[in-house]
């Protein structure tokens, strides 16, 4: 999505499933089927919580409402949010709190089966009560999905990856199992840890 | 610490003059507009009936008042117009705001439709009349008045939907994009339906103009006063609207004039009931 921003460059190569996502000839519709994102804000859509999961699938062509309601379900409870929207699916997604809205992007990222998860600080706009049960959650969900997730939050990437990669301006430092890099020597990653001015 | 009390009243000479001024401006502005549309009510009452209402003029001299037909052709011309110019108007606002390319060409169109909101309507009765009459093997038809207004009305659509599309949440889309949902989807379930209020704004609009439209309306659909004969042969016959009747009446003056109060209490009331209307409809809104 960097081409949505004008004058976005990028150089060298990410490899999905051993495809380049650069590649002209890339079917952006299915690469971002493949790649589930959810954003720094929550950004539900004004629907219904039912219509915003069903989105998804609804686009890539799922018409029965059998299929759409078993997806729904079961999107709304990978993200632990079934139990307190259950009544009120009718309801606009708008209404729900903060912390509500994001784990509702969530399972409207699940909803298209992705195989990869990209969050961007997905926890950056919650309070700390929210941003622990999406934490928790993200632990329960990396065990069917990869997640890619971006943070600020040194406490947070050490507590919920496995692996981190450091990026500075624009360029991937380093990147390791989480533990390694968080020890690291290399001076950029060092000073970005200790919080030193760059 | 006496004089350094939160509880200390303090005379502002400055705000009590803003004070004033507020509520004498908001008391004139209520004063006119309720003084109006009394004045309208008081005048036109008496010769309000229901015969009036409800029945049409015969033709000039006129031994019978009514303004049936001329409502008709209110409706005759505000559907026709809204069914021209609501799509035309709304898939080019799409097309300005989603699709085009900015630069000059948008810059310029854009220019040129902010500037035809502003145009007074006689210069489009002028248009309508040099064109459409003479389209119209030189006769005056509801038609031609339709095309007149679409025209006149057509930026007004452009606009206000364009500002309802731009005014669409950045997020919305992201959201929709992140999805795999292409171009015409996302216009399709995110941005129009987050524009329906500023389409419903400029269809209310619209009609309070074509109410209210005399000027580009007498050179193009004309100021007949017959009932229609057929639903769809009435579009190519002339057909006065009730502001044009209004126009009329007031021109003859004399002893029609109370009739030219009668039309214009129908006609505030009309606007007033559809203003009613809009106001329940939009309160429907997510």
């Amino acid at each position: 999505m960097n081409d949505l921003i004008p004058n976005a460059k990028t150089s060298g190569q990410i490899l999905l499933d051993g495809e380049d996502i650069h590649h002209r000839r890339v079917n952006l519709s299915m690469l971002r089927k493949k790649v589930g994102m959810v954003f720094q804000s929550p950004n539900p859509f004004p629907m219904s919580i039912y219509d915003n999961v069903a989105y998804g699938p609804r686009i890539h062509g799922i018409k029965s409402r059998k299929m759409l309601s078993a997806i729904v379900q079961r999107c709304l409870d990978d993200v632990m949010l079934l139990d307190e929207v259950k009544d009120a699916m009718r309801k606009s997604a708008l209404r729900l709190s903060g912390g509500q809205q994001q784990r509702l992007c969530i399972a409207r990222a699940l909803a298209i089966s992705p195989d990869v998860l990209l969050m961007d600080e997905p926890t950056s706009a919650l309070d700390p009560i929210s941003t622990q049960a999406i934490e928790e959650l993200l632990i329960k969900l990396s065990s069917d999905y990869t997640i890619v997730i971006v943070t600020h939050n040194i406490a947070q990437a050490r507590g919920i990856a496995d692996y981190t990669a450091f990026l500075h301006m624009g360029e991937l430092v380093e990147m390791n199992i989480t533990g390694e890099v968080l020890a690291s020597t290399n001076p950029l990653t060092r000073r970005f840890l200790t919080g030193n001015s760059l | 610490m006496e004089n350094n009390s939160i509880c200390r009243r303090r005379i502002n000479v400055g705000d009590i003059a803003a004070r004033i001024a507020i509520y004498l401006s908001t008391g004139i502005s209520i004063l006119v507009t309720v003084g109006i549309m009394a004045f309208i009510i008081y005048k036109g009452y008496k010769s309000l009936t229901w015969d009036f209402v409800f029945s049409s003029a015969f033709s000039y001299p006129y031994e019978h008042y009514g303004i049936l037909s001329n409502i008709i052709n209110s409706l005759y011309i505000i559907f026709g117009t809204l069914i021209i110019a609501l799509p035309i108007g709304i898939i080019s606002s799409i097309y300005l705001c989603e699709y085009a390319r900015r630069g000059i060409l948008t810059s310029a169109i854009e220019f040129a439709v902010e500037i035809l909101t502003g145009i007074p309507s006689i210069i489009y009765g002028l248009f309508g009349y040099m064109y459409f009459y003479i389209l119209f093997k030189h006769s005056f038809s509801i038609l031609s008045g339709i095309f007149t207004l679409s025209v006149m009305i057509l930026p007004t659509i452009i606009r206000m939907t364009g500002e309802s599309i731009k005014a669409t949440p950045k997020s919305y889309r992201e959201g929709a994009i992140a999805l795999g949902a292409g171009r015409l989807l996302i216009i399709r379930t995110i941005v129009l339906p987050c524009s329906l209020s500023g389409i419903a704004a400029s269809i209310t609009l619209s009609i309070g103009r074509i109410m209210g439209e005399s000027a580009a309306l007498i050179f193009t659909a004309g100021i007949s006063s017959s009932m229609p004969t057929s639903l769809l042969s009435h579009f190519t016959q002339s057909g006065g609207t009730l502001s044009v009747a209004l126009f009329q009446y007031m021109q003859r003056g004399g002893s029609e004039m109370k009739y030219a109060y009668a039309a214009a209490a129908i006609l505030l009331i009309i606007v007033l009931l559809h203003n009613i209307i809009t106001m329940f409809i939009r309160r429907k809104e997510y």
